[in-house]
């Protein structure tokens, strides 16, 4: 909270950096993306409490091996993700552009898995108001609401990500994000740490827990 | 360039488009107020209307699909486009950064972000009276499975709601962010104004439980979409689950509404009574305390919805609690006021309405947070008098104070005090007279939200809509009054004309584009004054 405030002077017009202000705003905002989230899970544990039975047996119909796929997808983007921060302080523009470049990739790769993923499970009728959802009993129509909601909740996060990722790219192409000046991309990668970490508890609340 | 006010102020944008696209915490507070003032006057003819159906049994000027929708709307347009966003969009942005000794909040852009947003739920939820199936008719509190059945406008109703949501949190984000990073140099936590306070703990509850109310209502759009079955019972969902989720964040909203309003009294009464504040620590303390409290008191909306007596037990006792440190706030008010040389100017008139209303307000809540009282009286007017007089009693009144308070300051202009002093004495009357006969009605059994009633409820019903008569009269009074006081052609330049000792009151009238030319060196408590004062 002791460190500065800059207030540069470029051309008499004051341009105004708090890197810290700027940092506890972006903390302040994953805050409320937690508990967006977090009005999800509680509604998750309400309803495996309410039906666990129901829930283990609906669970055993997502794949596993898709699910892995994509949480290995996710923490590797986030380690090159903190990886181009770094190469950035150390003034390695180019390394941190490819950096940031694979995570975005990784990114895509994780929505082109969820996209094979759900059109898999709605070709098989499993979608709500879906054709097989009618031989289910209440508490598996419950997990696929679940599971449809919050992965798709979840992959939106995916995109923001991207595109806020995408943008940082530019601002380091353009030498906008400098070694000294870099806040925006830490703040960028704090949210893409976010969509990890509500991954890691939805892989196993979903794919693993039987 | 600093010596210019804010309201002259020709940047790279004139006109209209320069209060469109600034980025000045005091042009938005000001277009805050433009917008919510419209919004305020629209909910206050809902609800004048409402009052004129129940003048007599059956139907004296609407059907019930239409009282349906009116008492909707009158609560979607006061809860999410006034008392919420109210203090804090308004006179938090404007005052906040001076209070600090700052020149601006942390986030000036996001800031104007976070108008755009209000202001695009807003025109959402005018388009839901006029597209597709009609006026939304579900209540404010959007209650499945009813919400999710209805022909009418929820989807789209909700929907702004939720995009108002995302306005209040980043009003929120950027004050926190501003209390922390912005205060003038030697203004400790500990003499930062109560204000700052007040709005400091109701930025953390618009963070933290918002969000909530967010995928809430997403759900419900999801739900009403594609049927995902998380809330619908025939799919296996369960409606309780929804309710506690609504309040999980609409509880602790009313202490968002309330928060703010308490800061500013703590403003107001140091100012007329000319002395320090009795007990600046409690009462900064007792704010962060509600908020905490509040936070976990939802289930006292839930007590004959069926959920456990344990958990029943436990949020009445919860909800006793709250009454503690709001009890602190009122005892250190009245101190402050005693032995005060005190100057009845108009805005202490509406804190002092405000005390009195709301001290009854909060003690009929204690007779709702009991449970067995509570099972009598739930879903009475009984309820709608509790509420009405700790909201529109506690916030509406102080953003009367507030106005008043504040308006010389924000304009550079004076209303005539004569007139604000009749203006609030009949706003008073009228408001007890059309509220407190719906304690009575509600004891005797009225239940809340119907078009029509038994004959033997008619002539409280009738005492009541006198009531709103009056009222209106008195708001109609305050308002002309406030905008003749605007159009006037004089402009004061009293940088201090109520003798006030906080930061807002050092600055020129009305203040200037950057506030302070030099940032001021804070060395003494907010409310402290030098013997000659």
């Amino acid at each position: 909270m002791d460190s500065e405030i800059i207030i540069e002077n470029k051309n008499t017009e004051h341009i105004y950096r708090d890197d810290v202000g700027s940092k506890m705003g972006m903390w302040l905002f994953l805050f409320t993306e937690l508990i967006l989230f977090g009005g999800m899970f509680i509604l998750y544990a309400s309803y495996r409490f309410m039906y666990s039975d129901n829930f283990r047996v609906a669970a055993m119909r997502l794949d596993t091996v898709v699910g892995t796929v994509n949480t290995i997808l996710l923490l590797t983007s986030s380690l090159t993700a903190v990886l181009s921060l770094a190469a950035i302080q150390k003034k390695q523009k180019l390394f941190s552009m490819y950096l940031l470049g694979f995570t975005i990739v990784c990114g895509g790769a994780f929505l082109i898995n969820k996209y094979f993923e759900w059109s898999t499970k709605i070709h098989h009728g499993f979608y709500p108001r879906g054709p097989e959802m009618a031989n289910l009993s209440d508490g598996e129509v419950v997990f696929y609401g679940l599971y449809y909601v919050m992965t798709g909740l979840h992959a939106l996060h995916v995109i923001v990500g991207m595109v806020f990722l995408t943008v940082m790219l530019v601002f380091v192409y353009k030498e906008k994000i400098t070694f000294d000046n870099n806040q925006k991309l830490e703040n960028a990668g704090l949210y893409w740490h976010l969509v990890d970490i509500i991954w890691i508890f939805l892989f196993p609340l979903f794919y693993l827990i039987h | 360039m600093s010596e210019v006010s804010y309201l002259k102020y020709e940047g790279k944008h004139k006109g209209l488009a320069g209060w469109l696209l600034s980025t000045d915490h005091k042009r938005i507070g000001v277009m805050y107020l433009a917008v919510m003032s419209i919004f305020f006057l629209t909910a206050v003819v809902f609800g004048f209307l409402m009052k004129l159906e129940m003048l007599t049994p059956g139907r004296t000027i609407m059907g019930p699909q239409v009282y349906n929708s009116l008492f909707t709307l009158h609560g979607v347009i006061m809860i999410f486009l006034f008392i919420i966003p109210g203090l804090p969009a308004v006179f938090g942005n404007f005052f906040l950064p001076i209070m600090l000794g700052a020149k601006d909040v942390a986030f000036p852009k996001i800031n104007l972000l976070s108008w755009y947003f209000y202001i695009a739920g807003a025109l959402m939820v005018l388009g839901s009276l006029l597209f597709g199936g009609g006026p939304i008719d579900t209540g404010w509190t959007f209650y499945v499975p009813y919400s999710l059945r209805t022909n009418t406008n929820v989807s789209f109703a909700v929907f702004a709601a939720f995009i108002l949501g995302f306005s209040s949190i980043l009003t929120g984000l950027n004050f926190i962010t501003t209390i922390h990073r912005l205060r003038a140099p030697g203004m400790t936590w500990f003499k930062m104004p109560l204000f700052a306070w007040g709005l400091y703990s109701t930025s953390w509850i618009q963070l933290l439980a918002t969000p909530i109310l967010g995928i809430t209502l997403l759900l419900i759009i999801l739900e009403r979409a594609f049927g995902v079955g998380i809330f619908d019972p025939a799919l296996g969902g369960d409606p309780l689950l929804y309710q506690h989720m609504f309040w999980i964040y609409s509880h602790p909203a009313v202490y968002i509404m309330i928060l703010p309003a308490m800061g500013l009294v703590s403003e107001i009464i140091p100012t007329f009574s000319k002395k320090n504040i009795f007990g600046y620590g409690p009462i900064a303390m007792s704010s962060l305390a509600i908020a905490f409290v509040g936070y976990l008191v939802w289930g006292h909306h839930m007590f004959s919805s069926g959920i456990s007596d344990t958990s029943r037990a436990i949020f009445s006792l919860l909800t006793f609690l709250v009454a503690i440190p709001s009890g602190v706030k009122v005892f250190n008010w009245i101190a402050t006021l005693y032995k005060g040389s005190i100057d009845l100017r108009p805005p202490l008139l509406f804190v002092l309405i405000f005390i009195i209303v709301f001290s009854i307000g909060g003690l009929t809540g204690l007779v709702l947070g009991s449970l067995n009282t509570d099972i009598h009286l739930t879903d009475t007017y009984f309820v709608v008098a509790h509420f009405h007089y700790v909201m529109f009693g506690g916030m509406g009144t102080l953003f009367f104070a507030a106005l008043h308070y504040w308006f010389p300051k924000m304009f550079g202009k004076m209303y005539n005090e004569k007139v604000a002093m009749i203006g609030a004495w009949i706003f008073a009357i009228g408001f007890n007279v059309l509220y407190f006969p719906m304690f009575i009605l509600g004891y005797l059994g009225m239940p809340r939200r119907y078009y029509d009633y038994l004959p033997e409820f008619r002539n409280w019903h009738l005492v009541s809509t006198i009531g709103s008569w009056i009222m209106v009269a008195g708001i109609f009074i305050i308002v002309i009054n406030l905008l003749k006081g605007f159009f006037k052609k004089e402009m004061i330049t009293d940088i201090n004309p109520w003798g006030g000792t906080t930061l807002e009151w050092t600055v020129p009238t009305p203040p200037p584009v950057e506030n302070f030319d030099e940032i001021p060196v804070i060395t003494k408590g907010p409310y402290e004054r030098m013997n000659n004062e």
